[in-house]
């Protein structure tokens, strides 16, 4: 059974770096796919990966990771000063972030606007009709 | 006081010009995009001689590899660098897709073990470099979080960077779908393997780095 956890950003947001990491990497260990409201930093990002390296296991093989994030195309001058204003305040609430556990989740295919998430028994469908 | 301050001096001035002789290239990427493959044809061009092993099964690089002091001429202009061939970055090891492609269980498990590490070392070695290029597969998808956040750490650091996408020797090739993915960067589409477009890699090299 596939669980999808969906993780508000109000949850994460009075978390340090290394406390953000951590709850959403415990999540994605339970095999549970993480949903995250808005995204993390480009550096937590990468502590995120260095993190799960540490942590990878004969039940833990790692995760798949993507980040949706709005069209900032047409944006304004204006408008981006403010979002980027907001976000060092607030936090980056804006677009989505997906963390798979590896075990769960073997691909995410990503294009600018949507996500797919390629899981075991999708795959092992694919193999069937092939058949 | 004085004598402070001249040690102050001294020292900003060293670290100054000791950055500009010594300046730190990285090759970064995601596992199997040919990092080795063109360190070694920048090794073969400039040096004539290898840098490190390659291979098609993904991770042949686990540990930092360092070429020092090797120095680009052309017409009249030269830079001179310290390449450093960094492991593939992932965000999943799986032993088992090792022992797919032939290995036995022991040497693929071990394998795993020393890529987690590679991918940790490459990840602290963002901070020590001067100049970064980011070589991608152009044949596959460029979207990969792997290759974003790379990217997005170096902008966020302000280190320079240049984009390949190699292999472009192969039909499945798509430059223009690495470059959607990337518009606000430099993108040269090379192979590394066969010389292809190496020039204008170089030339590209001098314009970011000289």
């Amino acid at each position: 059974m596939l669980t999808l956890q969906i993780v508000p950003y109000a949850e994460i947001s009075g978390l340090s770096s290394i406390g953000r990491i951590r709850k959403l990497l415990n999540i994605a260990k339970e095999n549970k796919i993480v949903l995250l409201e808005g995204r993390l930093t480009k550096e937590e990002e990468t502590e995120l990966i260095k993190v799960t390296m540490e942590e990878i296991n004969k039940n833990f093989r790692g995760i798949e990771l993507a980040v949706l994030e709005p069209e900032q195309g047409d944006m304004g001058g204006l408008a981006k000063i403010r979002k980027g204003f907001a976000n060092v305040l607030l936090g980056n609430r804006t677009g989505l972030t997906v963390i798979g556990p590896a075990n769960v989740v073997k691909q995410i295919k990503k294009d600018p606007n949507k996500i797919q998430l390629l899981t075991q028994e999708s795959r092992s469908r694919k193999k069937k009709k092939k058949k | 006081m004085i004598k402070l301050v001249k040690k102050f001096i001294n020292k900003v001035l060293i670290n100054i010009f000791q950055k500009k002789k010594h300046i730190k290239l990285g090759l970064y990427g995601p596992p199997n995009a040919g990092k080795t493959t063109l360190a070694n044809r920048i090794c073969q061009d400039w040096l004539g001689e290898d840098m490190g092993k390659v291979s098609n099964i993904a991770h042949e690089t686990r540990e930092i590899q360092i070429k020092e002091q090797i120095s680009l001429k052309k017409d009249g202009k030269e830079l001179s660098f310290n390449l450093v061939d960094t492991p593939g970055i992932a965000t999943k090891i799986d032993y088992e897709d090792f022992m797919k492609v032939g290995m036995k269980e022991k040497a693929a498990k071990s394998r795993a073990k020393e890529a987690t590490k590679g991918v940790i070392d490459s990840i602290k070695w963002l901070d020590e470099m001067d100049v970064v290029i980011v070589v991608l597969d152009a044949t596959k998808d460029p979207y990969s979080q792997v290759n974003i956040t790379i990217i997005g750490n170096l902008a966020a650091r302000d280190i320079p960077v240049l984009v390949v996408g190699n292999k472009v020797d192969l039909k499945k090739a798509n430059m223009k779908k690495v470059q959607a993915a990337f518009p606000q960067y430099e993108l040269i589409g090379i192979s590394a393997k066969y010389g292809k477009n190496v020039d204008e890699f170089y030339e590209a090299l001098f314009v970011l780095a000289g």
